[in-house]
C-alpha cells in the first residue's frame, strides 16, 4: 500500500536518510526500531512531505507522493501522529478534532466514531488542548489523525512518557485500526510493545534501513535486537 | 471651556485616533502572530490605501459618498492583492527567515514609497468626507436649578468622526468573528500555532500566509481610507502609523490580538488627550517611554505570553 523506495532526505544541507526503503500493507503493523537519532522520525516527516526528498520515491497505491505539495499528502489518506504530539495547544479539543475532520472533509459520523474510541475527550471538548494531561494529549493527537479516516496511519512514539494503562489504551486502538484494514507504521522503542503488536519490524541505523524481519521471528530469536538497539 | 467638556472633547479625538490605530495595529499583529514576520512595510500599505482612496474618489467623481464607498471597497482589496504578491514573490523567496524578512520589507517600503512619489507626486491631497455635519454635544451640570443639560460652545464632533469610531468597532467585531467562528479563522489559528502540523492536516500553509499578509495590509489600507477625509493623503504619511502600530503591538504583546486592541485604545486615547491638553510631541514621547517601560518590566507585553 505505502511504499518507500530508496529515499534520500535531510535538513537543509545535512543529509540524514540514505537510501531508505520500506513498505507496509493494508491491515499490517510495521514497526520502526532504532537508536535515538537513527532517523525514524525523519522518515515519517519525509513521507508527510515536510522534508525535501532528494532521491528515490514514495508511493501510495502506486501514486507518487514525493512530488506532491505537502498539504495534499494527508488528503490522500495518511494520518500522522507526530513525536511529541504537536497539538494545536491553544485550540480546544473540539477545534483540534475539527482541523482533523477538515483535512478530508469528514463529518459528524467520523467525529462520533473517534469520540467513541476516546470517550474521555468527549467530556473535555471545550478544554484547551495545552491544559490536557499527557495521556489525554496523546489521545487527542491520535484522535485527530483518525479523523481523516486514513488508509495509512503513522505513529511516532505514541506511548512516550505514558503510564501503563494509557499505553494499553493506545495499543488497543492501534490493534483495532489494524483490524479495520489500516496500514500502520509505528515508531516504538519498547521491545515488549513491539513484539506484542508488530507484524514486521524494520531496523533503522544511521539513516539507513538495515534489515526487515517478521515479528514472529524476532520473538523466537532476540539477537537482532541486541545488534541494532543493544538490548 | 470647563475642564469636563474639554476632557470629553479630547477623549473623542483620542477615540478617533484609537479607531484608526487599532485597525493598523491589528494588521501588523495578525501578520506577526501567524507568520512571525515583522512587516516594516506596513506603514506603506497604509499610505497606499490613502493614496488609492484619493485616486478612486477623484476618478469616480460625483457626490463625495460615491467616491468614498468606492474607495472603501477598492483600496483595501487592491492593497491586499499587492501585499499577497509581495508575500509570494519576496517573503516566500527568503523562506520567511526572521532577519531576511526585515531587510526585505525595508526594501518593499522604499519601493512602494518612491513609486508613489513618482506616480502620485509630493503633494498632500484631501478626500471629501461623505458627510460631515457638526454635531453639538451636551454636557451635564449641577446648577441652581439642580441637574441640567447644557450645550457648551465648541463641544462638538463631526458626524464623520463618529462614523470612523463605529466603523472601526464594526470591523473589529467582524475580524473577531472571522477568527473565532469560521473555518478560515480556525485554519489561521492552527497555522499560527504549528505550521508544520497544520500542513500535515491538509492546510495549504503557503496560501494561508498570502491571505494573512493580504488581510493585514488590507486592514491598514482600510484604516487609511477612513483617515483621509480627516488627514490628507501624502506619500510620506506611512511613517507615523508604522511607529505607533509597532508601539501598540509591543505594548499589547506580540501577536496577541486582545492585547493589541487594549494597547491601541490606551495609546490612541492618551495620544488624543495629551495632544489636546499639552502637545502632540509630548504624546509621542510618552508613548515611546511606555514602550521602554514595557520592554523593561514586562517584555512579553501586557497580554503576551512569555516564550516557553
Ligand atoms: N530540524 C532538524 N534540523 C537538523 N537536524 C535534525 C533536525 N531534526 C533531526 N535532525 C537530525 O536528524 C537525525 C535523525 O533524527 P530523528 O529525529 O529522525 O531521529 P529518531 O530516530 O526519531 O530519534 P529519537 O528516537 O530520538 O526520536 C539526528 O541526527 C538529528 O540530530
Ligand atoms: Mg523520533
Amino acid at each position: 500500500m505505502l511504499e518507500v523506495s530508496n529515499i534520500e532526505s535531510g535538513y537543509g544541507p545535512v543529509q540524514v536518510l540514505f537510501d531508505v526503503s520500506l513498505q507496509v500493507n493494508a491491515g499490517e503493523i510495521l514497526c520502526l526500531m532504532g537508536r535515538n537519532g537513527a532517523g525514524k522520525s525523519t522518515i515519517l516527516k519525509a513521507i508527510m512531505g515536510q522534508l525535501p526528498v532528494t532521491g528515490g520515491s514514495i508511493t501510495l497505491d502506486g501514486k507518487p507522493l514525493h512530488t506532491m505539495p505537502a498539504h495534499l499528502i494527508p488528503k490522500q489518506g495518511i494520518g500522522y501522529v507526530p513525536q511529541g504530539r504537536r497539538l494545536f495547544k491553544e485550540l480546544t479539543v473540539a477545534e483540534n478534532i475539527e482541523v482533523g475532520l477538515m483535512t478530508r472533509g469528514e463529518g459528524a459520523s467520523t467525529r462520533d466514531w473517534v469520540l467513541d474510541l476516546f470517550p474521555r475527550l468527549r467530556e473535555r471538548l471545550s478544554q484547551v488542548a495545552g491544559t490536557l494531561s499527557g495521556g489525554e494529549q496523546q489521545m487527542l493527537a491520535t484522535a485527530r489523525a483518525l479523523c481523516l479516516r486514513p488508509k495509512v496511519l503513522l505513529l511516532d512514539e505514541p506511548t512516550e512518557g505514558l503510564q501503563p494503562s494509557m499505553i494499553e489504551l493506545i495499543r488497543q486502538v492501534v490493534i483495532k485500526m489494524k483490524a479495520e484494514g489500516y496500514a500502520i507504521i509505528l515508531v516504538e522503542q519498547r521491545v515488549d510493545a513491539v513484539l506484542s503488536i508488530a507484524d514486521r519490524v524494520t531496523f533503522i541505523e544511521n539513516g539507513k534501513d538495515r534489515e526487515t524481519v517478521l515479528a514472529a521471528e524476532l520473538r523466537r530469536d532476540k539477537t537482532k535486537l541486541k545488534t541494532y538497539i543493544g538490548v | 471651556m470647563d475642564f469636563g467638556p474639554h476632557l470629553m472633547l479630547a477623549s473623542l479625538e483620542g477615540a478617533v485616533i484609537s479607531a484608526i490605530l487599532v485597525l493598523t495595529a491589528m494588521g501588523l499583529s495578525l501578520v506577526f502572530g501567524v507568520m512571525r514576520v515583522v512587516n516594516v512595510a506596513h506603514g506603506e500599505f497604509f499610505m497606499l490605501g490613502a493614496v488609492l482612496a484619493w485616486v478612486v474618489s477623484t476618478t469616480l467623481g460625483g457626490h463625495p459618498a460615491i467616491g468614498f464607498i468606492g474607495a472603501l471597497i477598492v483600496a483595501p482589496v487592491l492593497v491586499g492583492c499587492i501585499a499577497a504578491g509581495v508575500d509570494r514573490f519576496v517573503l516566500k523567496r527568503v523562506n520567511y527567515d526572521a532577519d531576511r524578512t526585515i531587510v526585505a520589507t525595508i526594501g518593499v517600503l522604499y519601493i512602494i514609497q518612491q513609486s508613489t512619489l513618482m506616480l502620485y507626486g509630493p503633494e498632500a491631497r484631501p478626500v471629501q468626507p461623505p458627510f460631515n455635519t457638526r454635531l453639538s454635544l451636551p454636557w451635564f451640570e449641577f446648577g441652581e436649578n439642580g441637574f441640567a443639560m447644557i450645550w457648551p460652545w465648541g463641544l462638538s464632533i463631526t458626524s464623520y468622526k463618529l462614523f470612523v469610531i463605529f466603523a472601526a468597532a464594526a470591523v473589529l467585531v467582524a475580524l473577531w468573528l472571522l477568527l473565532t467562528r469560521t473555518r478560515i479563522g480556525l485554519i489561521m489559528r492552527a497555522t499560527q500555532q504549528d505550521s508544520d502540523t497544520a500542513q500535515a492536516f491538509g492546510v495549504p500553509v503557503g496560501k494561508v500566509y498570502s491571505w494573512v499578509f493580504g488581510l493585514g495590509a488590507g486592514l491598514a489600507a482600510l484604516g487609511a481610507v477612513l483617515v483621509v477625509p480627516i488627514q490628507q493623503a501624502h506619500y510620506l504619511m506611512g511613517g507615523d502609523p508604522l511607529l505607533l502600530a509597532f508601539i501598540v503591538v509591543i505594548i499589547g504583546g506580540l501577536g496577541s490580538l486582545p492585547g493589541t486592541v487594549i494597547a491601541a485604545l490606551l495609546i490612541g486615547m492618551s495620544d488624543g488627550i495629551i495632544s489636546v491638553f499639552f502637545s502632540p510631541t509630548l504624546a509621542k514621547i510618552i508613548a515611546t517611554f511606555l514602550v521602554a517601560m514595557v520592554l523593561v518590566f514586562r517584555p512579553q507585553g501586557l497580554l503576551g505570553r512569555a516564550e516557553t
